[in-house]
């Protein structure tokens, strides 16, 4: 008895694990196309342009060599480049931090009246994508005399439609701390701002991280707007200035081009691999209350 | 001097009705207009004010060259119903976005479902897939760009399963393909994680009751899981048909909306004739469209929400 029902065990053992294999088996060839890219592009910004079109094609490279790296930096002011991308992202980041905190705080806490209205203003820009607005928002630019540098960059995207989800974002925060906190701070004769700063802003850490790595994820990427309001080269910010790196004929250098574009991921994707959890938390909470 | 400027004050104040120190109210509304004043001017300015000018543009011609600006009435209007590059633009909009949505989310779906176990090693397989989602895009389009090509990684790929691939990004339909998928595989993580999220608010009781009952994990998965995270997918939904639309450093840097317009979604086809070609009024016309087709799907999805969403918290 005892071993027969050993025995039932064991092959449910065995079908259970042989289940659990084929699973992995599927998670591993579903995620190729989501690693691969990435893998391809670390791996061929190492090697020289003769291996990158080997066939078969190699997965580790034979004669590493830094080539790419080097005439990234020579072809394109690409460290100015790299600047640029870096203090327009963190600029646009902590302005958007702070006015997305402060207006949040406002919609969500304190009675004013044509609040509603103004609320509804502020949604306005949540529904409206930024390219529907480039035309006109070029013209003024242009009138004001700022196309070619980084004004329009850094002003629209602190103030304009992209911070709308960050104050969306802190309004659901601070609607949902406890009242008593504060009422408690009004006894103690505070103000709107201290109480902001002082009670409401230490507790906002989570909606804040989530804002930040989304804020930063997205002037990062931007594409649009660069190409549209700069000319320069050494003004350019990193995605734009990836697409440049091409021969005399306007064939694409490869081993160029992607060296310059694991510079631009790899930072990015290794803060994430290190603040992983931060990060997912974050961006589902972005997702799931804006 | 001193009392010349003190003396308006104190009258003022000696008033009746006159500048009495703020009430309480008060000074908290005053302080709810400086705090959201930065965010509101923002919108105001960057938004709006924009909005009205597509307006008033898409009826002016606006020669760069010459640098004039003259009323031209409908001019434009007239020339986007008569714009024979119109409808395949808006049919491949079409396609773009439907391909895009469908496959997004079934596949953010999928994988939600899958990774939503303690196994070990699951939070590794979370990580893969959700990595792209923080390649910068631009990157994250060029390596593709390097995969499709005739000679690339991806027909290298089907080689070895016997199979001849296309060029891809040189013929119409299979560079179609190529944009929605590079799209596809950089987004699904975002969905994913969503998914996740409302899967883990899905109660184990409901679940278990209905295996009692004798359902099965079909069942299960239709008529218990998928209505209580309905809002979670009407999210995203909204969030994907609006990122379709938007859809433009992809398009750029892999096909510049070609062979022939065959990639050329409205937005791509709006910055070229505004900012390739320097036809300004035109392209107000081509955001003006944009605007009503964003308009008419946010309403309809606010519609639908009511018959669509089951359950919500």
């Amino acid at each position: 008895m005892a071993g027969r029902a050993a025995i039932v065990k064991k092959t449910g053992d065995r079908s259970r694990t042989g289940r659990r294999v084929l699973f992995y088996l599927a998670l591993a060839v579903m995620s190729i196309p989501f690693v691969m890219p990435t893998w391809w592009m670390i791996i061929s910004s190492l090697k020289p342009i003769s291996e990158i079109f080997a066939s078969p094609p190699t997965l580790w490279p034979a004669n590493p060599t830094f080539d790419g790296y080097v005439k990234a930096f020579e072809m394109q002011p690409f460290a100015q480049q790299y600047f640029n991308s870096l203090y327009i992202s963190v600029l646009v980041t902590a302005g958007t931090m702070l006015i997305a905190s402060l207006a949040g705080y406002a919609f969500a806490r304190i009675r004013f009246p044509g609040q509603n209205a103004l609320f509804l203003v502020v949604l306005v820009g949540l529904l409206i994508p930024s390219e529907i607005t480039i035309v006109p928002l070029f013209q003024i630019f242009n009138t004001m005399g700022l196309i070619n540098t980084h004004w329009p960059i850094l002003l629209v995207s602190t103030f304009g439609a992209p911070s709308v989800l960050a104050t969306f974002i802190m309004r659901q925060f601070f609607l949902s701390l406890p009242i008593e906190l504060e009422e408690a701070a009004r006894l103690d004769g505070l103000g709107r701002l201290q109480i902001w700063w002082r009670i409401a802003m230490p507790l906002a850490g989570s909606a804040l991280a989530a804002v930040a790595i989304f804020t930063f994820l997205h002037i990062w990427n931007l594409y649009l707007e660069p190409t549209v309001y700069l000319q320069s080269p050494e003004l350019f910010t990193l995605p734009q200035a990836l697409t440049r790196y091409t021969d005399a004929y306007g064939g694409q250098l490869w081993n160029v081009q992607l060296a310059a574009a694991t510079m631009t991921a790899l930072p990015v994707l290794v803060v994430f691999v290190l603040a992983q959890k931060q990060f997912v938390e974050g961006l589902a909470q972005s997702g799931l209350k804006g | 001097m001193t009392t010349l400027i003190k003396s308006p004050a104190g009258r003022a104040s000696a008033r009746p009705g006159g500048r009495r120190p703020l009430t309480h109210l008060q000074r908290d509304a005053l302080a709810g207009y400086l705090f959201v004043a930065p965010q509101v001017l923002g919108i105001a300015a960057f938004v709006l004010v924009p909005l009205a000018l597509v307006i008033y543009f898409s009826f002016h011609e606006w020669n760069v060259l010459a640098n004039t600006f003259t009323f031209v009435g409908v001019a434009n209007f007239e020339r986007f119903l008569g714009d024979p590059q119109v409808a395949p633009v808006m049919r491949t909009t079409g396609i773009f976005s439907v391909a895009l949505v469908f496959f997004n989310i079934s596949l953010a779906l999928l994988l939600a479902v899958m990774l939503n176990r303690s196994l070990a090693g699951i939070t590794f397989f979370r990580t893969l897939f959700f990595s792209p989602v923080v390649v910068s895009l631009v990157a994250w389009t060029i390596v593709w760009g390097f995969l499709f090509q005739d000679n690339g990684g991806v027909n290298g790929a089907l080689e070895l399963v016997g199979v001849d691939g296309p060029n891809w990004l040189r013929e119409g339909p299979t560079a179609m393909a190529a944009v929605v998928i590079v799209q596809v595989f950089k987004n699904v993580g975002l969905n994913m994680v969503l998914f996740l999220a409302a899967l883990q608010g899905v109660p184990q009781e409901l679940q278990e009751a209905a295996r009692m009952d004798g359902a099965g994990p079909r069942t299960i998965f239709t008529r218990i899981v998928i209505p209580l995270i309905s809002p979670t997918i009407l999210l995203t939904f909204i969030i994907t048909i609006v990122g379709s639309l938007q859809v433009f450093a992809q398009i750029a840097v892999l096909t510049q909306g070609g062979p022939g317009i065959s990639t050329t979604v409205l937005v791509y086809y709006l910055f070229q004739q505004a900012f390739l070609f320097g036809e300004f009024g035109y392209g107000s016309v081509l955001s003006l469209v944009l605007f009503l087709i964003v308009l008419v799907l946010t309403v309809v999805q606010w519609q639908l929400r009511k018959k669509w969403v089951f359950y919500e918290n």
